[in-house]
């Protein structure tokens, strides 16, 4: 069995890959001991894997429903118990069990933002940045117009306008946040721009968008998915200040800034009403920085080329 | 004979500034030709030039004879590749040298890549053994020899040498210097080299063109530099520097 | 001829992923008031040689010798304050690119003034007169104009200069020079060499000349050390390098193309184990 993984080991880490598949796994291998090296990144994957758990089983998990109130003269506003881990609410509603449902929430706005903002940052920032001039004079103006509003304010505009609810909050965050995303993929771009491979795919015949497309967004992508990872954080926030503002999820739904909102009214009596969601949304936030701060290790180009 | 590449009163400018004033020269099919200076000679500003990577603002450039105009055609490409200075710089560090070696087939919609590939690392003296390697598993001599192989596959006829070995060590140097001889040899190539190093261009070349800020300053053959047969004072200082550190005499 | 320094035995290695890596494996030789090369190829360890004499190995490598010598100052057990002091006062060290080592938001006189300030050799107008007089030995024309200067506004030359009249003005007994005339041009790389040979002459300093250019070193020091793969194979007077015993020393100086001699293909290195043995 050692001997086994110990030929996988060696399989992995060979000088002299045979295969185009070897050469790949063996640098995804390279980069998985780099971040594995890492022990706060891996608390951080940790967290991370265990937020997807939950979120995949929280029916089994969650004791209670999530939604329908429970008895308001026995069961209000309880603190914490072995019966209800967390206490429960003003609805009467068992806290543990909302988190854990919330956390499809979560999870729904992190990926969905992500699936927006990255590529449309990484694709307008890589043009912009290869073809110059005044493609790229445009494209950065209309970015600059995006950045120019502070995030919140931005989405609280969105949202206004879309109506309030959780897929117009995501909207509303994916639109103001992919500008980061573009300025950053443009700025290495430029750098990238000039480099000799750059030149000699050129030299080769090959069209601006295989350019782009192939040799110069491979490069971008891992700084961009770094980025995203610790503007996760962020996005749970501001997802979680929309709930909070009443423009988010909307109740009963259990959104975790929404359940911040409607704790704040008992905060100094019945604190754990408020504080249960805010530490759910402190130890996911950590986690993908956390997360964030290691990918950014393992992917770096640099150490990469050691 | 024919002639390869024929360069007229090129001038190439960058903002407001010259890099290039007033060059020409031409090179014969199968000759190799040398272009020295020091940095800002704009040495390889006209090889860039006739790459199409540098604006010209003036004088015409033309290939076989045929004039080349601000655009270049993939036909070009398949007639003109160059090697770059850096071997740390030109290649994509996240691309295998397969990669790096399928790519131009794959833009030129050339089959037989396997075949191909293997061919041109057999060619550039690595065995199969580096096909799936990547650049940083590579020493700078093994770069500079993918960097050939990758200029090679599309079987150009006219090789731009862009400095291809002086950011390598002295032994190294040796070796991609004979393997370009190589290659010229048995393919009947036209290289025009750049370099700083007369040594080096007097040994790969047999005619070369001196350049001085941008402006050419004495075409000499290789022999005539051999033989000390130099008319200018700039060649001379050259010579004279490349032969090592003198002490005067108090 | 008292030896200014004395090494003896220098090993440098860095651990790395897959284990240590003796970049230098026990390097032994002494320096007195003199020119010495020290030239290999990449991955030779001769800059590192040159670095850990000063001090400037990175804190993760190891350092060891038998000795480490410097006028009587024994290197390896001062505190890091009195290499410090040593640095730059009584050693001093020129790098390859003017660019790194030069700070780019100061002035080209200031900076020299400060070394001045630093090693506690005068203030005010008499700073600024040596530095004036200083930038003048490097054959600066106009020292006044270029002591206003930026690095940025200067040339590589310039700048080189510059950097070599910072290491000087404190007037050391021992210089290092990290292939100090690399990234220049052939026509300039001499001008700084003669400057340099002429203040070694002068001054009666110990040089000690990192570079891969075995025909520079050849003809500018007075005894070469010849590294490969972090140990010495050969140390000879620089002017019978033409009849070193050693198969890579000859194999270094035969592999260069040379003007007027038609030799095709060059005879390359052939790199034998028993050499890093």
């Amino acid at each position: 069995m050692t001997n086994d993984a110990q030929t996988w080991r060696a399989w992995l880490t060979s000088e002299r890959p045979a295969s185009r598949r070897q050469a790949r796994l063996g640098r995804a291998y390279a980069a998985w001991s780099r971040f594995a090296d890492n022990r706060l990144a891996m608390a951080g994957l940790f967290i991370i894997l265990a937020l997807l758990l939950v979120a995949a089983f929280a029916d089994v998990i969650a004791p209670y429903s999530a939604v329908t109130d429970g008895d308001l003269r026995t069961a209000r506003l309880l603190p914490p118990s072995a019966a209800h881990w967390f206490g429960t609410d003003d609805q009467g509603r068992d806290i543990f069990a909302r988190l854990v449902h919330g956390s499809r929430i979560t999870l729904f706005v992190v990926i969905l933002v992500a699936v927006i903002a990255a590529p449309v940052g990484l694709l307008i920032g890589t043009v912009a940045g290869y073809a110059g001039g005044w493609i790229d004079a445009v494209l950065m103006r209309i970015t600059d117009i995006f950045l120019a509003f502070p995030r919140l304010v931005l989405a609280l505009a969105f949202v206004a306008a879309l109506g309030p609810g959780i897929v117009n909050a995501v909207i509303a965050i994916a639109i103001t946040s992919w500008p980061p995303y573009a300025r950053m993929a443009r700025a290495e771009t430029l750098t990238l721009r000039h480099a000799d491979y750059i030149s000699a795919v050129r030299l080769m015949g090959a069209s601006p968008a295989r350019i782009i497309a192939r040799h110069i967004m491979p490069l971008c992508v891992s700084s961009v998915i770094v980025r995203v990872t610790l503007d996760m954080a962020g996005i749970i926030l501001t997802a979680a200040g929309l709930g909070f503002l009443g423009l988010g999820a909307q109740p009963p739904s259990p959104e975790w800034g929404a359940m911040i909102a409607s704790g704040r009214r008992f905060v100094l009596d019945q604190w754990w009403v408020a504080a249960a969601p805010g530490v759910a949304i402190f130890v996911v936030s950590l986690g993908f920085n956390l997360l964030g701060d290691g990918l950014r290790d393992a992917l770096d180009p640099k150490a990469a080329g050691q | 004979m024919t002639e390869a590449l024929a360069i007229k009163g090129l001038a190439v400018e960058f903002d407001d500034f010259r890099a290039v004033d007033g060059v020409g020269f031409s090179v014969a099919e199968g000759e190799s030709f040398g272009l020295v200076g020091e940095s800002g000679s704009g040495k390889s500003t006209v090889l860039r030039a006739v790459a199409g990577l540098a604006p010209v603002t003036e004088g015409a450039i033309s290939v076989s004879g045929e004039t080349i105009g601000h655009a270049r055609s993939k036909a070009f490409y398949r007639r003109v590749q160059m090697v770059f200075q850096d071997p740390y710089g030109s290649l994509h560090p996240r691309h295998t040298i397969d990669r790096a070696l399928a790519e131009p087939l794959a833009v030129h919609g050339i089959g037989d890549s396997e075949r191909r590939i293997l061919k041109a690392l057999d060619e550039v003296g690595l065995g199969k053994g580096f096909r799936f390697r990547y650049p940083h598993q590579l020493s700078g001599g093994q770069r500079q020899r993918v960097a050939i192989a990758r200029a090679l596959i599309l079987e150009p006829t006219i090789l731009l040498l862009d400095e291809p070995t002086s950011a390598l060590d002295a032994s190294v140097q040796a070796e991609v210097l004979n393997l370009l001889e190589e290659i010229r040899r048995e393919r009947g190539l036209t290289y025009v080299l750049v370099s700083h190093d007369l040594a080096v261009v007097t040994h790969m070349c047999e005619r070369l063109l001196v350049m001085q800020h941008g402006r050419p300053v004495e075409l000499l053959t290789s022999a005539d530099l051999a033989a000390r047969r130099i008319e200018t004072p700039y060649t001379r200082e050259l010579m004279v520097a490349s032969e090592g550190f003198r002490r005067e005499e108090a | 001829m008292s030896a200014l320094l004395d090494v003896e035995n220098l090993r440098v290695s860095f651990p790395t992923r897959s284990g240590v890596v003796e970049a230098v494996r026990g390097v032994s030789f002494t320096l007195g008031r003199e020119r010495l090369g020290i030239v290999g190829e990449s991955g030779s360890g001769k800059s590192q040689t040159g670095r850990a004499i000063l001090g400037l190995t990175p804190p993760h490598a190891t350092v060891t010798a038998d000795r480490l010598v410097f006028d009587g100052t024994d290197l390896l057990a001062a505190s890091e304050k009195e290499r410090r002091t040593l640095r730059g006062k009584r050693i001093a060290m020129v790098l390859q690119d003017p660019k790194f080592s030069l700070n780019p938001v100061m002035r080209i006189g200031e900076q020299i003034m400060e070394t001045l300030a630093a090693h506690g050799r005068g203030s005010g107008a008499e700073a600024r007169r040596r530095t004036l007089a200083m930038l003048e030995a490097v054959q600066i024309r106009d020292p006044e104009r270029v002591f206003n200067l930026y690095p940025h506004e200067v040339s590589g030359g310039m700048g080189q200069r510059a950097m070599i009249a910072m290491m000087l003005v404190a007037e050391p007994d021992m210089l290092i020079a990290d292939e100090p005339t690399s990234a220049l041009d052939v026509t300039v790389q001499l001008q700084v060499l003669s400057i340099l040979d002429k203040l070694v002459a002068e001054r009666g300093m110990g040089l000690i000349f990192v570079s891969h250019d075995l025909r520079l070193v050849s003809s500018f020091c007075d005894r070469v050390l010849v590294m490969y793969a972090g140990r010495v194979v050969e140390e000879i007077a620089a002017d019978r390098l033409h009849q070193s015993q050693h198969p890579y020393t000859q194999g270094l100086l035969n592999c260069l193309p040379k003007l007027g001699q038609s030799r095709h293909p060059l005879p390359v290195l052939d790199r034998k184990p028993e050499w890093a043995a």
